[in-house]
This record gives structure tokens, C-alpha cells and sequence, in this order.
């Protein structure tokens, strides 16, 4: 069986047939080719995956893409701006928030979700939104000073 | 990891998922998925065929009838956590939610899924448990209430028959004199509980008229610590009484036992958490 999906990513619609069991994360990485996010545990504990579903931060790996016909979907790829980095982005430049940076996209895109509800969140508060999402390299600091970072610089953006 | 393959069939209102389950009977309802896409992976299930809820209107949003607060099956751990209106009828809830593995997964997992999936670690029983919830179920004989007293059967076995969805879950409003907890030990690695304890107390002039303590992630099945629950009616909830009530309160016999965490030590926690839960909702109840 394929089923027939719709799914806007980054802005740009793409129209697709899949098997149900197709992941949102395969179809990201293989069907349209946009490596940026990553599988790491592909068990739902790391974060590696995660990209925003209609605004919300999601683990791709644990999502059919048929549950994602009809959503807009922002992945690493999405958030620069005319060549410029999003704060985020920029922040875990600024801050040294990664070393091998797999973890980075998901990492961002979480903390994303979290400056959505909360655009001055303390230390513990970035933390926890970023609970779901592993670093084997960092040990979460400089993560936290690059979140922090980006809320500043959104606030005074906004 | 990808499962085996499957058909998928779409349903976009109640009649149409219970008429879908009707005509595929070895069909799963998918909700959120984040209890069966991660079994499917490992192919510890294997369902032919797949009947996605997820977008059935009438399954959402959390909505006030007289004293019950009606909460739609597909409402997220987030909604739930986020809700203002959950926070002043039911607060218990928002704050379980937020217990609940981490964002990311509180953005797709459904209370209804959670619940009917019954996994033994989960948090949301403990609560149902505590706050005397009933179930709402619609299949094919139609529709039942079901009390979550006689909800949770044993090991990812709930009442509800083959064809049947749930479609909402009810709670009592908490109404002034009445105190909330839940007090949760996460297991490190998964965040899910290895035991939590929900507890709601209705206090009258100090005294403890009434009190309901659900307990998951110790045993097969979420249940109630009803000898503590009698030995509280009637006394103040201070430190030493409430201690005396929950010392060796359960037996580690039949209860859950892994490499993390022995019966004994279960035990334990039980007591350990059922203590500060019951303090921290009489502090609450005033
Ligand atoms: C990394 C991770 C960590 C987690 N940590 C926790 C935790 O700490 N605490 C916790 O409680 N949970 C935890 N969970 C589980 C999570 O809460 C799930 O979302 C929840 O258990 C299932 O809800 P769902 O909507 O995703 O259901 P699904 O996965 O879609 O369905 C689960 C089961 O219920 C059935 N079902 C779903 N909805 C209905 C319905 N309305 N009527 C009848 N049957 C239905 C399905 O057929 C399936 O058998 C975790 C999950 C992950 C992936
Ligand atoms: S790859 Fe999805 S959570 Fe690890
Ligand atoms: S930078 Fe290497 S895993 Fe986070």
C-alpha cells in the first residue's frame, strides 16, 4: 500500500507517495534529501531527530510521515535567513554550544520550541525543554549559554 | 529500525474510526504513536493494519460540565501541562504531565493513548487512580463509563474490549479543601516512573476527611494503597501520623523487580514517596 501526502518543509511544498511505514525522519533525510537532521538513537531517547511539526518540537524518528500529511515542517535547513543565521544558530557558534554538532540540529530545534512559549527562560527552564535531547561531546553547558544567548538577542530583535 | 509494513487507513470522525476497526479487526488505533511506533519498530508489534485517530476533532480540547472536567482522548501531555483551565479545576493533571518523558514527547503522546496502553511505568494511571477518573469507551455495543478502579487490568491490559476507542476521560473538579501531589522517582536513563504516587486529600477543620493515592511503575498494574488511604481518614495530616501510616505500607511481594530497581527497594519508594506526596498535598489543601 502507498499512500499519497502533502507535507510543506522549510516553506516548500512537496507532494509524495509513501508506505505507511515511512518515518517523517526518512522521508526528511532520504525521499526529499535534506540531511541536516539526524538519527541517532532511533529508540525516541535522543533528540537527534527532532524537527518542528506545526510549530512543535517532534522526534521524527517516532512519527509516520502519513502523520505529518498536511503539516508544515521546519527542519536545520529552514531557520537561516537570506544567508544570515538564526539567533539560535548563531548562539551555539558564539557560545562553542557543539563539537561533533551531531546533536546540534535537534538540540536547536528544541530549544526553538521552547523560546516559542518562553522568551526568557532561566537556566533550569532551558534545561528541562532540552531534557529529550543527548550531547556526548559538550556536557550541556556552552548549550545552555547558546540558548540563553538567543533569547537575548530574540527579545531585543522583537 | 523500520517496522513491518502495514495498511494505514485515515479516520476523521468517531463513526468512521469505530466503522474502520469494525471492517479491520486485527487493526490497531494509532494515536500518537509514542508507545506503538517505538514497539512497531522493534517489531514487538506487528499490527496488519493501522487506524489513525489522530485527527478526529471530536476527540480533543478539555471542556467543564458541572463538577467534571471532560478531557478529550487525543489531548496532549502538553495541552494537559500547558492548560490554564486544567490548572485552577484540576491541577493534578498539569503537573503529572509535566512528568511526563520530555517535550518532544509530551507534544505527540495522548492521555487517551496512555491510558489505554497501560504501560506499568506510566504516570497518568496513578492520577486516574487518585482522582476516582471514569473513562469514557464507544465500540461497537455502543458507549460505557468505565471507573478507573476497575480500569487497569494488569500489565498493558485495560477494560476496554477489542473495537472499543476512548474517547474521554473525566475527573472530578478540586474544589477548595482539597490538596494534589504527585511525587515521582524517573528512572535515569527513560524518565519513565520507577514508581509515582498520586494523591488528592479532602481536608475539613484540619482533619483528613477523605483520602485517594494511586501508585504506578511498582507493579504489573497501577492501584491504590487503600490500607493507608483508611488509616489517614478521620487524623491530622502532620509529619509523624502520616509516617506512621505509610511505613512498610507495601509489600514487595508481587511487585515489579529489574536490574534498576529490586522489589524491595519498589517497596521502599512507595513509602518514601506516598509520605511527601500526602504532605505536600495537605500543605495544599490548607
Ligand atoms: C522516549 C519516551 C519516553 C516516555 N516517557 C514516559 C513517561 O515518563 N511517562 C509516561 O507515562 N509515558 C511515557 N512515554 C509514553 C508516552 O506518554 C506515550 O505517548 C503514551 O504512552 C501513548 O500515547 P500515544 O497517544 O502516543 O498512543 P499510541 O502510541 O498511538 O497508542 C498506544 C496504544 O494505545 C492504543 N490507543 C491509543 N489511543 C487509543 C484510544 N483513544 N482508544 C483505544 N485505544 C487507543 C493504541 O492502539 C496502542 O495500542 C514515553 C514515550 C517515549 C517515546
Ligand atoms: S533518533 Fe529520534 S530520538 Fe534518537
Ligand atoms: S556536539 Fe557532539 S553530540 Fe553534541
Amino acid at each position: 500500500m502507498k499512500v499519497p501526502v502533502t507535507v510543506t518543509v522549510n516553506g516548500q511544498v512537496y507532494q509524495r507517495e509513501v508506505e505507511p511505514r515511512l518515518l517523517l525522519v526518512h522521508f526528511i533525510r532520504e525521499v526529499l534529501g535534506l540531511t541536516g537532521t539526524h538519527v541517532g538513537c532511533d529508540t525516541s531517547q535522543c533528540g537527534a531527530c527532532v524537527v518542528l511539526m506545526d510549530g512543535k518540537a517532534v522526534k521524527s524518528c517516532t512519527v509516520f510521515a502519513v502523520q505529518a500529511d498536511g503539516a508544515q515542517i521546519t527542519t536545520i535547513e529552514g531557520l537561516a535567513r537570506n544567508g544570515q543565521l538564526h539567533p539560535l544558530q548563531e548562539g551555539f557558534w558564539e557560545m562553542h554550544g557543539l563539537q561533533c554538532g551531531f546533536c546540534t540540529p535537534g538540540m536547536i530545534l528544541a530549544a526553538y520550541d521552547l523560546l516559542q512559549r518562553n522568551p526568557n527562560p532561566t537556566d533550569e527552564e532551558i534545561r528541562h525543554a532540552l531534557e529529550g535531547n543527548y550531547c556526548r561531546c559538550t556536557g550541556y553547558h556552552n548549550i545552555v549559554r547558546a540558548v540563553r544567548y538567543a533569547a537575548e538577542k530574540l527579545r531585543v530583535q522583537a | 529500525m523500520y517496522p513491518a509494513s502495514f495498511n494505514y487507513y485515515r479516520a476523521m470522525t468517531l463513526q468512521e474510526a469505530l466503522n474502520l476497526l469494525r471492517q479491520h479487526p486485527e487493526a490497531k488505533v494509532l494515536a500518537g504513536g509514542h508507545s506503538l511506533i517505538p514497539l512497531m519498530k522493534l517489531r514487538l508489534a506487528n499490527p496488519p493494519a493501522l487506524v489513525d485517530i489522530g485527527r478526529i476533532a471530536e476527540l480533543k480540547g478539555i471542556r467543564r460540565a458541572d463538577g467534571t472536567v471532560v478531557i478529550g482522548a487525543l489531548t496532549t501531555h502538553r495541552e494537559v501541562e500547558f492548560s490554564e483551565e486544567l490548572k485552577q479545576w484540576c491541577p493534578l493533571l498539569p503537573e503529572v504531565a509535566a512528568h511526563i518523558g520530555d517535550p518532544p514527547v509530551r507534544n505527540m503522546g495522548t492521555i487517551g493513548g496512555s491510558l489505554a496502553h497501560a504501560d506499568p511505568a506510566a504516570d497518568y494511571p496513578a492520577a486516574m487512580l487518585a482522582l476516582g477518573a471514569t473513562m469514557k469507551a464507544v465500540g461497537p455495543g455502543g458507549e460505557r463509563m468505565i471507573a478507573a478502579d476497575e480500569f487497569f487490568l494488569g500489565m498493558l491490559t485495560t477494560a476496554l474490549q477489542p473495537g472499543e476507542i476512548l474517547t474521554e476521560v473525566h475527573v472530578p473538579v478540586l474544589g477548595k479543601g482539597t490538596g494534589w501531589a504527585y511525587e515521582k522517582f524517573p528512572h535515569p536513563a527513560s524518565r519513565y516512573a520507577v514508581v509515582g504516587v498520586a494523591v488528592v486529600v479532602r481536608v475539613e477543620n484540619g482533619i483528613c476527611r477523605e483520602a485517594r493515592i494511586g501508585i504506578t511503575g511498582a507493579a504489573p498494574r497501577a492501584f491504590r494503597a487503600t490500607n493507608v488511604e483508611q488509616a489517614l481518614a478521620g487524623k491530622r495530616l502532620d509529619e509523624a501520623t502520616v509516617r506512621a501510616a505509610t511505613e512498610n505500607m507495601v509489600s514487595p511481594e508481587g511487585l515489579l523487580s529489574d536490574p534498576f530497581a529490586s522489589a524491595a527497594y519498589r517497596a521502599h519508594l512507595c513509602a518514601v514517596l506516598t509520605r511527601r506526596a500526602l504532605l505536600r498535598a495537605a500543605e495544599r489543601a490548607g
